[in-house]
């Protein structure tokens, strides 16, 4: 084959193996589906699980869930390309971060822009998650703070505040030339010690969301933003329109058990419920539709994760199989043709190896314009990480074989074909086999980050508890994948007896 | 006939060949003799169409090595390089057998001829069922000539095929390729470093230095008639250097 012929043919084969992971294409739900997404915290969850249970209770259509998206942008794309119908989202963002319109002041407002882009918005479910200040009770009612405008009478009070409240200019620096605030200190900390530390005493002060579940639990008071400095973060249903119109009578059941019932009060003490209390997330939508509190009853999230880990597991597993088995046949085939065209080859591994520069997060971000989310487009965004190790090292082993041996196989005439298969494949076969390990193990830590995709998988767990702050949902998806990976190590060990010819081994 | 004229090869800037012309006669063994670097390996490559000449020709039988000819005409060569070239991958039975890959032999055919040959280097079947790594040097090369041996055909080429072995063996071996060639009656060219290799081994020699041929002849002929001081230096300095066996 020329140069140009094989690389034509890398390319086409690239092609090819992307088109066989892809899904379904954007746009065209099969019939009868709704696709629910949300981002990944623990109030998106809950509201995101409240409408796919709507949704089921309906009828009108199946449901699908596509839960725990990491972030605005993502949710946002999924939704217009139709990955999702509809997820929970908060005014603020959409005219801030989607619209780029901080202008936007009303619902009418934005309703009208949205119209435009195919989207549907319903009224507010009756809350804003805005940011607040927050103190302790106690202390808030002995230094007289009721409104945000009262601490500047007490500059000694020091905070603790999150370094994206402190970045953003809709949080501490917006706020403190607003009102003229000065502190004694301001700390950066995650919520979670900042939680910590405002209970105990060591910092007065803390940037909260308005429905966080632990305000109540440790008597936290809020105060009031009396120069309505803050921008109003009102919860509501983003959705297709499409999905509208094509089941109009699960949208306005979703909207009749939605807009205006739920206050801050009762979304904080959901939240609480999953955050604080370990129900899961199913439970405590199920509850809200029951109109009531779930049950008591502890354990429900240990039992609910056992259950959970078969699937993911074998989820994880079909994606870091499917996926290093792709880089395999494109990359063995990728890293011969590097060491047969050393120009063209050279310029293909470079290639391969800017894919690699990519965070593997990005990665799997790209691959949603063009194929949208779910395991689909992970799939392909790991084979493509996978791809590097497998194709350079048999790359490298191909380009260290002793010249003598291949001239001998010149000299007893074997056709390009056998020359690969009988010589030069069995001489390279220690280094691709350390490739295709390198690329299993590394694949099973990577593909954790496909639950930000809606990939599934151990890294669904990962999410989850980063976004309820709970350590034990995290171990229960991070334990398992590094096992898989000492598993997969552990095989390996035995399938080189078996790739590797035994005159090769040490 | 294995004839080379006035042929010229640079790699590069250094010239590993500079207008070297020599003939090889049918069932004859022609020794290339000279230090490393005198462009011997070279001349090896050349007919193995390996490496094209700059200028000059080669040709086999008459006919050109060149593109078109080179696939057919190394069918008709045997090549045993000097730490045997065996594939490490492959049991030495194996790698002897994949000559036999190209021309399709049968399984039967293949396990008759290399019997034959087994028996003809002295190595038994178990020898012939080891990877290359746990074969001595001796045996390596045996199982090498076996492998330039399976298809029988009439040129063996041979590049430093002794270098790598320790005294005791590489004399013994010297004198049982003598025997082989005499009785399979082999074109042979043998490239070595060794005069006293080229006087057990070579019909006619060609002595060589620096890409250029300084004489061709028999032994006797270099020795008696050496046809330039540079001659007389490269004999003289070996054989004291390293003094013949008894037996010779």
């Amino acid at each position: 084959m020329r140069p140009r012929a094989a690389r034509a043919a890398v390319v086409a084969a690239l092609v090819s193996a992307a088109g066989l992971a892809l899904p379904p294409p954007p746009g065209a739900a099969p019939e009868g589906v709704i696709r629910v997404g949300s981002k990944s915290f623990t109030e998106n969850y809950i509201l995101a699980e409240v409408v796919a249970q709507v949704v089921e209770r309906v009828g009108e259509a199946r449901v699908e869930r596509r839960v725990g998206l990491g972030g605005t942008g993502l949710t946002q794309r999924a939704l217009e390309s139709g990955a999702i119908d509809v997820y929970p989202e908060y005014t603020g963002t959409l005219a801030r971060v989607i619209l780029k319109d901080p202008a936007l002041d009303t619902e009418d407002e934005l309703r009208a822009r949205l119209e435009r882009r195919g989207l549907a918005m319903s009224a507010s479910l009756g809350f804003a998650n805005t940011y607040a200040l927050a103190v302790r009770e106690e202390q808030a009612q002995r230094l007289g703070l009721r409104t945000i405008d009262d601490l500047a009478r007490h500059p000694e009070l020091t905070a603790a505040f999150t370094s994206g409240f402190l970045e953003r200019e809709d949080g501490w620096p917006g706020l403190r030339s607003r009102y003229g605030i000065r502190l004694a200190r301001v700390e950066v900390m995650e919520h979670a010690l900042a939680y910590r530390a405002v209970a105990s005493g060591q910092v007065d002060l803390m940037d909260v969301f308005s429905t966080d579940g632990q305000l109540e639990r440790l008597r936290l008071r809020l105060l009031e933003d009396d120069r309505h400095f803050f921008p109003d973060y009102a919860a509501v249903l983003l959705a297709r329109r499409e999905m509208t119109t094509r089941y109009p009578r699960t949208w306005a059941r979703l909207r009749q058990v939605l807009e205006g019932r739920l206050d801050a009060s009762r979304m904080a003490r959901l939240n609480a419920m999953a955050d604080l209390d370990g129900r899961p997330v199913a439970e405590v939508a199920a509850a809200f539709l029951a109109g009531g509190e779930p049950a008591p009853g502890g354990g429900g999230r240990a039992r609910a994760l056992l259950a959970e880990l078969g699937g993911l597991t074998r989820d994880h597993l079909v994606l870091v199989l499917i996926s290093v088995g792709a880089a395999v046949l494109l990359g063995i085939p990728m890293g011969v043709m590097a060491a047969r065209y050393r120009r063209a080859g050279q310029a293909e591994l470079s290639l391969i190896a800017m894919l690699q520069t990519i965070p593997a997060l990005a990665l799997l971000m790209f691959m949603i314009p063009l194929f949208g989310i779910g395991k689909g487009p992970a799939l392909v965004a790991l084979s493509l990480y996978a791809l590097l190790p497998v194709a350079r090292n048999t790359y490298a082993g191909l380009t260290a074989i002793d010249p003598t041996l291949l001239e001998i196989a010149w000299v007893l005439r074997l056709g390009r074909a056998r020359r690969l298969l009988r010589v030069e494949l069995p001489l390279a076969s220690i280094a691709i086999m350390a490739g295709v390990k390198t690329a299993l193990v590394t694949t099973v830590g990577t593909a954790t980050l496909a639950a930000f995709i809606g990939g599934g998988g151990y890294g669904t767990l990962i999410v989850r508890g980063l976004a309820l702050d709970d350590t034990a949902t995290i171990l229960a998806g991070a334990a398992p994948a590094a096992l898989m990976a000492l598993a997969f190590h552990a095989l390996f060990e035995l399938l080189d007896r078996v790739v590797i010819p035994r005159g090769l081994r040490t | 006939m294995i004839v080379l004229r006035e042929v010229t090869k640079r790699f590069g800037p250094s010239v590993a060949l500079d207008g070297v012309s020599l003939e090889v006669s049918p069932g004859a063994t022609h020794v290339l003799l000279g230090s490393s670097g005198s462009g011997k390996s070279t001349v090896l490559r050349i007919i193995l169409g390996l490496a094209v000449p700059d200028s000059g020709t080669a040709t086999v039988d008459g006919v050109p090595i060149d593109a078109r000819s080179r696939d057919r005409l190394v069918g008709r060569m045997g090549y045993v390089v000097q730490d045997g070239g065996l594939y490490p991958h492959l049991t030495a039975r194996d790698n002897v057998a994949l000559a036999a890959d190209a021309p399709r032999w049968p399984r039967a055919r293949v396990d008759a001829r290399i019997a034959a040959l087994a028996g003809m280097a002295g190595l038994d079947a178990a020898t012939l069922g080891r990877y290359p790594r746990e074969l001595s040097g001796g045996q390596r090369q045996r199982v090498s000539l076996m492998r330039a041996l399976l298809l029988d055909p009439p040129i063996l080429l041979l590049d430093e095929p002794l270098g790598a072995l320790d005294p005791i063996v590489r004399a013994e071996l010297q004198d049982q390729l003598g025997q082989l060639f005499a009785a399979l009656a082999k074109t042979v060219v043998l490239v070595t470093h060794d005069i006293r290799e080229a006087a057990r081994l070579g019909h006619t020699i060609t002595l060589m230095t620096a890409g250029r041929v300084v004489q061709t002849g028999t032994f006797a002929d270099l020795v008696e008639r050496p046809a330039t001081s540079f001659v007389r230096q490269f004999l003289t300095a070996q054989t004291l250097d390293a003094p013949a066996p008894a037996s010779r």
